[in-house]
């Protein structure tokens, strides 16, 4: 076979060298890069405060910082975790990297928007470092008015401008997918024989290109009202601080289904390579995906159920809230069935995913609590809430995120990453969370509410193990950082497809070449054919795989 | 002349295919934009029926002519947007400049006349803020949220019209170097879907805007 | 037993109701976590790799099972929803006798006041075995008003009242709390709920000497502010007659017709000209600036007190 050195064999990353290279590529692949680096950096920056968040809750009085420090610091770790990592996470990096490869196409659509998307991403990020450094912001990553617009006296507008322009580069990569996903498939690629990874990002790319704008324009007119005392949401002026609450919501409750539905493709794509099974119910899953996406519009008032919105309209609110968990459990019930009759490896990729499947089912069955009513009304706001949206976000979208990286890491960089401390730290990481969360749905029906700086002094048992678990947990993050970094230079040397995985980015060289390949594929199996071993797509006749 | 229009950018495998994604690309972005300015008019209609006496009569301090004028103006600018994508569409490369460049004169006409309604309803003292002054005192607040909406709808809207214009110069220059033909004006197609969709914007903000409880 | 708690009191009527559809949805979520969690470990164990060159079988999928795990979770989500529902109904929805009690809210600090007329900071005290009603308002941000003991909790808005209600079935004393985010001291927010038996508080409401009612406090406001030269109890007034006039419909210049309730009451004390009754001329001045939102709830409880045999018993 292919008897060339990776380091001889031209690919992506030594196709050119130098810094301009790399800021000015329009390589997809290179991008992803980019985004990795940009996403890394603002998950250690929200880390930081996170860990002075769980310092301070050790003792029940306010002594590591003062009060407004602190409110400053959950604002903070909100909105660069939600916005400067989760959005973009696995969409902008692993979903850069793997759709063109995964549909048989040379790039994106949109080459160059794509790289204006992480140039628009870290103009935005750079101004909440600003602000971050000027003094930060203290209402919280909800914006609640009239707090935001007129009674904070914090960095607000500065913090909103850099949402609002971070958000022009998720609508742009929710284009730069759909268009690609709709014009670009490889001859044969059928939808039904796509990805579920893929599935799983064309319904991501509707709730960007929808749902956006919306919280755009509503941090807009937060923006002019503090800036031009407009009186919109102020009801000194006859405004209504719950217009607010609507408009917000009405992004923010589609933006957790932005941060998940992506992590739920790379599970797909993980239980299938490591039970050398296809997915079970491909279609059910594929739709569900989609059925996420749709019903995730509807649902936004579950954050108001005590806010002074409308008994009825809660009412509505909560049963098309229980409605939008049912795809959620139909893709968990499939991925177990998958690992029935399979042949199931336990790598770090693998311990991830089995890991998600766990604690997903725990933070999305901890949902239907607060989307039943009555029950909500007690939980609302305290550390239950906190307990149940953190098992989805780190629980699950983390360590899915984390799950991808380790499988695709040979075909990114053409090493292996070392497996054993892989499947340590998956471990130590899986073990931290639940120490860190799990007490705290404890502490929210005991009814600690959430933003508190001080608590009542019977609370601090439980805060103390939580803050024990996160300290793990640090400990479980920091370990891939430095593996997977070791790798680039000291890792073995990665074949084409050292999981013996199916799908067309598995039939590219490891690193692939700055076109993918060379010619493109036919596809002519379903995907997941784990059953055969033919490849997915095969080649026109008397073309060679790659050179 | 030069046989540009047959090469398509590295990614894409045929022309058709870059055509159709660059079509469906406008398409996407559209309805972005829909949503945008869709959270505004969200706003718009939740407080018209909170403080429907407040909103007619504030509507009334419009002037209602300027208004008249400017959507005349824009209808008129799209229809020589779309004789611009029909000159391209034949290859026709001087009545297709022409026609841009009338677009990008009735755009700033447009903008003109609303920067003098902007500067009127200064010196009327209805800009949201400290100066504000509403002769109904009773209604002032209300009214000052209706001017709210007022300059951050038609405001956003001026700020896409900026843009739009900027297009077209592009396409102008772009035209001037013979870049399109019958072959391939995707551009102009697409800076027309999105004039289009300007002017559709401005259709709507008329009448919510300038007509509330006009007896006409 | 552990030393710390695990649940809070059961202090409220509605206490055990929501505990009850607490443990049902813990019981639901155990079985399914623990159900999906075996099933994972079961078929990873059991169907572990063995050798490199396995062939696992091609298993498409189970319209059945997909049938299933559809219907099932839809079946149970359905019955958290109507029991949920009906529950959110009950917690809302006060009883007609309740003791009415204001809560106005400012950063950082509850404020209340009993009809009777005591006011307290931070505190309030009520007795067992009676319903009490909470009508609210905030004097700059959003607050929140939550009682982990009684499980309920609502927002508390600026510009509108918003209500709570509860009937506590224990003495004792239990946390409140500010549960929506207000800014630096949000955790200073905190009080105490005082339930005590029925004759202790009474004792406890007579402890203050020389206080009024809240009625009488808005009876002497009401003639400060000089309504009652526009608001005649003869009806003959330039303003409508307020006798008798809470908790019935009002019909709006504009055709509408609205109920007369706090919200509606407070409303036309700040923002006059946004309901104008029938028949009257809309030249009623507003009292911005001029009333505290404290005063405005006495205010409210004066008019809530002319009732017709009211009014006639005084004369």
């Amino acid at each position: 076979m292919n008897t060339q050195t990776m380091e001889r064999r031209q690919h992506y990353l030594n196709v050119s060298y130098g810094i301009r290279s790399w800021l000015f590529t329009t390589d997809h692949k290179r991008i992803a890069w980019l985004y990795l680096v940009s996403v890394t950096f603002f998950f250690f920056i929200g880390g930081l405060f996170a860990t002075l968040i769980r310092l301070e809750l050790l003792t029940p009085q306010g002594d590591l910082v003062q009060a407004e420090t602190y409110n400053k610091l959950f604002t903070m770790h909100g909105v660069t975790m939600i916005f400067f990592f989760l959005i973009p996470s696995i969409p902008a990096v692993l979903g850069n990297f793997l759709i063109p490869m995964m549909i048989g196409a040379r790039d994106l659509a949109f080459p160059r928007l794509n790289l204006a998307s992480w140039y628009i991403y870290s103009i935005g990020g750079l101004f909440t470092l600003i602000a971050a450094a000027a003094g930060g912001v203290d209402t919280g990553w909800t914006f609640y008015t009239p707090y935001s617009s007129i009674y904070s006296n914090t960095h607000v507008v500065l913090t909103v401008v850099g949402i609002f322009v971070t958000g022009f580069s998720s609508i742009l990569t929710g284009l730069n997918f759909i268009v690609t996903i709709h014009t670009m498939r490889a001859p044969g690629m059928t939808w039904f024989r796509l990805p579920l990874f893929v599935w799983a990002h064309y319904a991501t790319s509707i709730i960007f290109v929808l749902g956006t704008p919306v919280i755009a324009i509503t941090l807009l007119l937060v923006g002019l009202e503090r800036v031009f005392h407009l009186g919109i949401f102020d009801p000194e002026l006859g405004g209504d601080p719950l217009l607010f609450q609507h408009l917000f919501w009405f992004y923010s409750h589609p933006a957790v289904y932005i941060m998940i539905l992506p992590g739920m493709g790379v599970i797909s794509e993980l239980i299938a390579c490591f039970s050398r099974k296809r997915i079970f119910g491909y279609e059910f899953v594929a739709f569900s995906s989609l059925g996420i996406a749709v019903l995730g519009f509807l649902v936004w008032g579950h954050h108001m159920f005590v806010s002074g919105q409308s008994l009825y309209a809660g009412m509505i609110f909560s049963l098309l809230s229980m409605l939008v968990a049912i795809p959620s459990a139909v893709k968990v019930f499939n991925w177990t069935a998958t690992l029935y009759k399979g042949s199931v490896s336990f790598d770090a990729p693998m311990l991830y995913a089995l890991g998600f499947i766990g604690l997903f089912t725990i933070g999305g069955l901890t949902g239907l609590f607060l989307a039943s009513i009555g029950v909500d009304v007690h939980v609302h706001d305290t550390y239950f809430v906190i307990a149940h949206f953190h098992y989805i976000m780190v629980g699950s979208a983390v360590m899915a995120y984390l799950g991808g990286i380790h499988f695709w890491w040979p075909k990114m960089t053409g090493r292996r990453y070392p497996e054993a401390v892989a499947r340590v730290a998956a471990l130590i990481i899986f073990l931290g969370f639940n120490l860190t969360f799990f007490p705290q749905f404890i502490l929210g029906y005991l009814g600690m509410p959430r933003r508190y700086h001080v608590y009542p002094p019977e609370f601090q048992v439980l805060n103390v193990m939580s803050s024990a678990g996160a300290s793990i947990l640090a400990v479980g993050y920091v370990l891939p950082l430095i593996y997977l970094i070791w790798s680039l230079r000291y890792g073995a040397i990665a074949g084409m497809n050292p999981w013996k995985a199916k799908g067309l980015e598995w039939q590219t060289p490891s690193p692939p070449p700055t076109d993918n390949f060379d010619v493109t594929p036919i596809v002519v199996h379903e995907a997941y054919g784990y059953e055969t071993d033919e490849p997915q797509a095969i080649y026109p006749p008397g073309k060679p795989l790659h050179v | 002349m030069s046989d540009i229009q047959t090469i398509h950018a590295h990614q894409f495998d045929a022309v058709e295919q870059q055509h159709e994604a660059s079509w469906i690309g406008m398409w996407v972005f559209l309805a972005t934009e829909v949503m945008f300015f869709g959270g505004m008019f969200m706003g718009y209609a939740v407080y018209r029926t909170a403080y429907p006496q407040a909103f007619a009569s504030a509507s009334n301090h419009l002037d209602i002519w300027l208004g008249a004028i400017n959507t005349a103006v824009l209808i008129c600018s799209s229809f020589t947007m779309a004789l611009g994508v029909r000159s391209a569409q034949l290859s026709a490369r001087k009545p297709l400049m022409i026609f841009l460049a009338l677009t990008i004169a009735l755009g700033a006409v447009f903008l003109g006349i609303k920067f003098t309604e902007y500067y009127f309803k200064y010196e009327e003292h209805l800009v949201p803020g400290s100066a504000f002054l509403f002769e109904e005192t009773s209604l002032a607040r209300q009214a000052e949220i209706f001017f709210s909406f007022y300059f951050a709808m038609t405001g956003m809207h001026a700020v896409h019209m900026i843009i739009g214009i900027g297009l077209l110069t592009a396409l102008i220059v772009m035209a001037s170097r013979g870049r399109f033909s019958a072959e391939y004006h995707t551009p102009v197609e697409l800076v027309g879907l999105y004039w289009h969709f300007v002017d559709i914007v401005w259709i709507f903000l008329f009448p919510l805007l300038y007509l509330l409880g006009r007896h006409l | 037993m552990l030393g710390f708690p695990l649940f809070p009191d059961q202090a409220s009527s509605v206490a055990a109701r929501v505990d009850a559809l607490f443990y049902f949805l813990v019981s639901v979520s155990v079985f399914f976590a623990t159900l999906i969690c075996i099933l994972i470990i079961v078929f990873a164990v059991r169907y572990r790799r063995r050798s490199e060159n396995e062939q696992p079988p091609a298993i498409v999928g189970n319209l059945g099972l997909e049938i299933l795990w559809t219907v099932v979770p839809l079946g149970l989500t359905m019955v958290m929803f109507v029991w949920g529902a009906k529950l959110f109904f009950v917690i809302y929805h006060p009883p007609i006798n309740s003791l009415e009690i204001t809560v106005v809210a400012k950063q950082w600090m509850w404020k209340v006041q009993h009809p009777e007329g005591r006011l307290e900071i931070d505190e309030l005290h009520i007795p067992t075995g009676r319903p009490v009603k909470l009508t609210m308002t905030s004097q700059d941000v959003i607050h929140s008003f939550f009682v982990p003991a009684f499980r309920v909790k609502r927002d508390v808005l600026p510009g509108r009242y918003t209500t709570v209600w509860f009937e506590a079935t224990k003495a004792g004393e239990y946390q409140l709390f500010c549960s929506q985010y207000c800014g630096t001291q949000h955790s200073g927010m905190v009080g105490r709920i005082v339930v005590m038996e029925p004759a202790r508080y009474q004792t406890w409401l007579s402890g203050e000497t020389a206080v009024i009612s809240m009625a009488s406090a808005g009876e002497k406001l009401f003639q400060r502010l000089a309504c009652n030269t526009c608001h005649l109890e003869s009806g003959a007034g330039r303003g409508p007659p307020l006798v008798g006039l809470f908790g019935k419909k009002v019909q709006l210049q504009n055709g509408q017709t609205v109920t007369a309730d706090e919200n509606y009451i407070r409303e036309s004390i700040l923002e006059p000209q946004a309901k104008i009754t029938a028949g009257y001329a809309p030249i009623m001045p507003t009292f911005k600036g001029l009333v505290s939102e404290d005063g405005i709830m006495q205010i409210v409880a004066y008019i809530k007190s002319l009732t017709h045999e009211g009014t006639q018993a005084k004369k």
